[in-house]
């Protein structure tokens, strides 16, 4: 009666060799390592980096122990930190400033476990120090950019085409174009459809004044959002890359929010000063015309036009006027270099692509003997970092700019070209820093905690229940199995909250197990054989242990769709730990019974 | 061993007017107490700065208060962290000035006094997160909530899922009420747990439930009346109910006195649940089923009668 076919013993000696083998690589500590990635775009890491890396580690006389390539990066594994530091500085003195050289910690899974995919649980910020932001992208600010963008299409392309135009104005949430008569709003029409596909075009005509309106439609709105989010996240990146944090985590939250945390960031000023910049970089025309500069000094300033100081190499601060259109933005700025200009003053060297080569070109040859501008918009800011005079026109996409600025200044301001400019201004609205010691103290107090509740659970069970909490405890170390194994396998990030939600499934998954034994107590107290107690009791507490952990379950999956951070991470777990524990409560338990008690014939009692 | 053979069925639902009563209290108090001291928000809600920071030696709280105090951000809070070396600092949020800048000015004019002072922990947290986390999680207590009642009308009856929901938010608002009264931090990590605890209490009503429901369906338990029925049902499931909560709150303990700090609260908060878990399972659902008027035929469907077949 109370055997199980041999093929599901086989089935749960596979799932239980299966979830050692996923929650054995835990078992193996980390060591220091260092990592090599790219530091530019355009610099590539490839495999043949592993060689390279490990012959500098070798002469520098630190021979790593391990070295491979993964996910767009070198890995090198050390023995001692102090090796790791001495391998970090030769690396970065032998590679340059091209490549990001960070530390890190790798686990010692050995290689056999790697390649089956099993991994060590990935370890919240909160166990093992970093520091936590939630960025919010301004996406005004992303619209109103888009809007001033599509005016200096507009204009350029009625310019291309001759045609002849009047103002061109951003309004509120369109772009407006006023046109002479009937004949040139029909070209303008016909011209801007073509040049603006996505955009909604409406040709106005009132009282002899002709408009074109050009908005954008919802779909349009939603994708420029969308991008906007996607463009930032993507310049985060190249920003936390220039810090050399290993393993940062950069994803979008929700629908206009960015995580970044960035694991054992120790400086965190540093840190937030190179995310917080929201840096980009406007090339405008300057207005030298002196009566329009006194006038816009005198607090006139002319419409479509916009006062700034502009730093001279002296440190002087003097006013600048500066046309309102935005000729070239930080967009297509592919590469930015800090160098030095032939005079040997320091420089940035900027390469523009396909787009900006075109546009620049064509501005610097309109624009021969007048003024640009490059301005660094930083939190909405402006700032004029040199107004060089055009000398003639400048093609191929390569530009310097050098003027006011000393090298330390000509390397911040490439390192914020080169990380690539933000689509929109972006707001820090959650910031959490966590120091190294307190992660380690939350890992040993929560892994702790979770241990002498299972001892005292356990000590229990088995004196309790004799034979059958013996059972009971097993099923429980098999659930902890289990859930540690799909924790690893899964990925899913271990916070200090799902360490307590291990702590109280482990609490909550013996009431199975207690439910089960009490059955079948109660079952022989009714004077049923033994083999009747055991299957009668395992099949009556069935219904209620579902019953119970289904409605559990609701709870738990609700915290997962609400949560965010940690508490999703007590949420996962807590799920998780609610399926393995019926698991290995109804099948873990029931199997090792009946390999107990099923072979006997002549029962008499039952150890309960 | 057996701890909790009881022979006799315990007149549990004799009781019922006694507990309601007691329930009743404890819930007005509750309520009492969230009205007019409120709950101690922590940062995740209310938006703010928090610090932890360590000393080398033991300080004199009042020393780095007054420290904090100096610098004028207004309501600023300083309190101890269970030792007297780990100090908390909540201070509100600052128009115009970033976090890094209080939490440096603070560091700053503390390291003045004692230089032994290390930064543990920063936390920042914008008013607008706040006021986002604030409709999840009441938007999370209704989901729970109406799942549950949900799955217990769809496997139970609407007496069962009113009663056990009702049970639930009884515990809920004491666990509320107990934070309100001695003002402990309720943070995201509390509220973590206060859902947990919904499971977990509902988890108990329906152990109890299932065997209302089973002993419905026994043949020699029909001649009894329905709370005998129920008295029934609580005393065979007293011996697991107690065993269970006992290995639960033996974790959630653990956790409270091992877990340190960071887990201080979320344990608190299971504690408190587990052990009205308990009770609201026992004497505040149960007796409330009866209220409903529960009876055999609205767990038992009425038995069809087939008609005969003339051949």
């Amino acid at each position: 009666m109370n055997r199980y076919p041999l093929w599901k013993y086989i089935l749960l000696i596979i799932c239980l060799v299966l979830a050692a083998l996923y929650a054995l690589p835990n078992l193996f500590g980390e060591s220091p390592a260092v990592q090599v990635s790219s530091g530019r775009v355009t610099v590539k890491v490839t495999e043949a980096m592993v060689t390279q890396a490990s012959q500098i580690a070798t002469a520098a006389g630190v021979t790593p122990i391990d070295a491979y390539f993964e996910a767009g990066s070198v890995k090198l594994r050390f023995k001692d930190t102090d090796s790791q530091i001495k391998a970090k500085d030769a690396i970065q003195a032998a590679l340059g400033t091209d490549y990001v050289i960070a530390l890190n910690l790798l686990s010692d899974t050995p290689p056999w476990l790697s390649k089956l995919h099993a991994k060590p649980m990935v370890l919240g910020l909160d166990l093992r120090g970093g520091v936590h932001f939630l960025l919010e992208v301004d996406m005004k600010a992303a619209v109103d950019k888009a809007l001033e963008k599509t005016a200096g299409d507009v204009r350029r392309e009625l310019k291309d085409k001759k045609i002849r135009y009047g103002k061109i104005s951003k309004e509120r949430d369109r772009v407006e174009v006023q046109l002479r008569d009937a004949e040139t709003l029909a070209a303008a029409d016909k011209a801007i459809r073509q040049l603006l596909v996505n955009l909604k075009v409406d040709s106005v005509s009132t009282d002899g004044n002709f408009k074109l309106l050009i908005t954008y439609p919802e779909t349009a709105l939603l994708q420029l959002k969308n991008d906007a989010v996607k463009q930032n996240i993507t310049t985060l990146h190249n920003r936390v890359n220039e810090l050399g944090v290993a393993e940062p985590v950069i994803q979008q939250q929700g629908e206009g929010r960015i995580v970044v945390q960035l694991p054992g960031v120790q400086d965190t000023a540093k840190a937030k000063d190179i995310l917080g910049r929201t840096a980009t970089l406007e090339v405008r025309l300057v207005e030298d015309d002196q009566a329009k500069l006194t006038e816009a000094m005198n607090g006139n300033v002319p419409a479509g036009y916009e006062l700034m100081t502009e730093r001279r190499a002296d440190g002087r601060s003097v006013p600048i006027l500066l046309r309102k259109e935005v000729e070239l933005t930080g967009e297509n700025i592919n590469d930015a270099q800090a160098g030095f200009d032939d005079h040997n003053a320091p420089a940035v060297h900027l390469g523009l692509d396909a787009t900006g080569a075109t546009i620049f070109k064509d501005l610097t040859r309109e624009n021969v003997n007048k003024r640009i501008a490059m301005i660094l918009v930083e939190k909405g800011k402006g700032e004029v970092v040199t107004a060089p005079v055009v000398r003639g026109e400048i093609g191929g996409g390569r530009v310097q700019i050098s003027g006011s600025m000393g090298v330390a200044e000509a390397n911040d301001t490439a390192l914020l070209l080169r990380a690539g400019s933000l689509a929109a201004p972006m707001n820090i609205v959650e910031e959490r820093t966590i120091g190294p010691s307190l992660g380690k103290e939350n890992i040993s107090k929560g892994f702790n905690s979770t241990l002498y509740g299972f001892a005292a659970i356990a000590i229990f069970m088995m004196i309790y229940y004799r034979v059958f909490g013996v059972v009971s405890t097993l099923a429980l170390g098999a659930n902890l199995l289990f859930l540690i194994a799909l924790l690893s396998l899964l990925g899913i990030t271990l916070t200090l909250p799902g360490i307590a939600a291990i702590a109280l499934t482990l609490g909550m998954a013996i009431d199975s197990n207690v439910l089960i034994n009490e059955r079948v107590r109660e079952e022989l107290r009714e004077g049923m054989s033994p083999h009747m107690a055991i299957q009668n009791g395992y099949k009556h507490a069935f219904d209620t242990i579902l019953d119970s952990n289904i409605t559990t379950l609701i709870a738990g999956l609700a915290l997962l769709i609400f949560g965010s951070g940690a508490v999703r991470g007590f949420a996962w777990v807590h799920c998780l730990g609610i399926m393995t524990s019926m698991f290995s409560a109804v099948f873990v338990s029931r199997a090792l019974i009946n390999l107990i008690y099923g072979r006997r014939r002549h029962l008499t009692t039952l150890s309960v | 061993m057996e701890f909790f053979h009881v022979k006799r069925d315990i007149p549990f639902m004799s009781y019922g007017k006694l507990t309601t009563a007691i329930s009743l209290a404890t819930f007005v108090l509750a309520i009492f107490f969230l009205i007019t001291k409120g709950l101690n928000f922590g940062v995740e809600f209310t938006g703010g700065t928090v610090m932890e920071l360590r000393y080398g030696q033991s300080v004199e709280i009042n020393q780095v208060r007054h420290g904090v105090e100096n610098l004028k951000y207004g309501e600023v809070q300083v309190q101890s962290l269970g030792t007297t070396r780990d100090i908390m600092v909540r201070i509100p949020n600052i128009q115009g000035k970033t976090s890094a800048q209080l939490s440096n000015e603070v560091l700053d004019s503390l390291k003045k006094e004692r230089a032994d002072v290390e930064l543990r922990k920063v936390e920042f947290i914008g008013p607008s997160v706040g006021d986002e986390l604030f409709t999840h999680g009441i938007t999370a207590l209704i989901l729970v909530c109406v799942g549950i009642v949900a799955y217990l009308m769809l496997r139970f009856e609407w007496r069962f899922a009113l009663s056990a929901i009702i049970a639930n938010m009884h515990d809920v608002i004491i666990i509320l009420g107990v934070f309100a009264l001695f003002q402990w931090e309720f943070s995201l990590t509390v509220l973590a747990g206060i859902l947990a605890v919904l499971g977990y209490s509902v988890n108990e009503s329906v152990v109890v439930f299932d065997r209302i429901r089973e002993n419905f369906r026994k043949p020699n338990l029909r001649g009894k009346t329905v709370p005998e029925v129920i008295d029934n049902a609580i005393t065979a499931t007293m011996s697991r109910t107690i065993i269970t909560h006992g290995s639960t709150e033996a974790m959630v303990l653990a956790m409270l006195i091992f877990g340190g700090a960071a887990l201080h609260g979320f344990a608190m908060a299971l504690t408190i649940g587990i052990v009205f878990g308990i009770y609201s399972s026992v004497l505040v659902a149960s007796p409330l089923l009866l209220m409903f008027g529960v009876t055999r035929d609205s767990m038992i469907k009425p038995v069809k009668i087939k008609e005969e077949a003339v051949v």
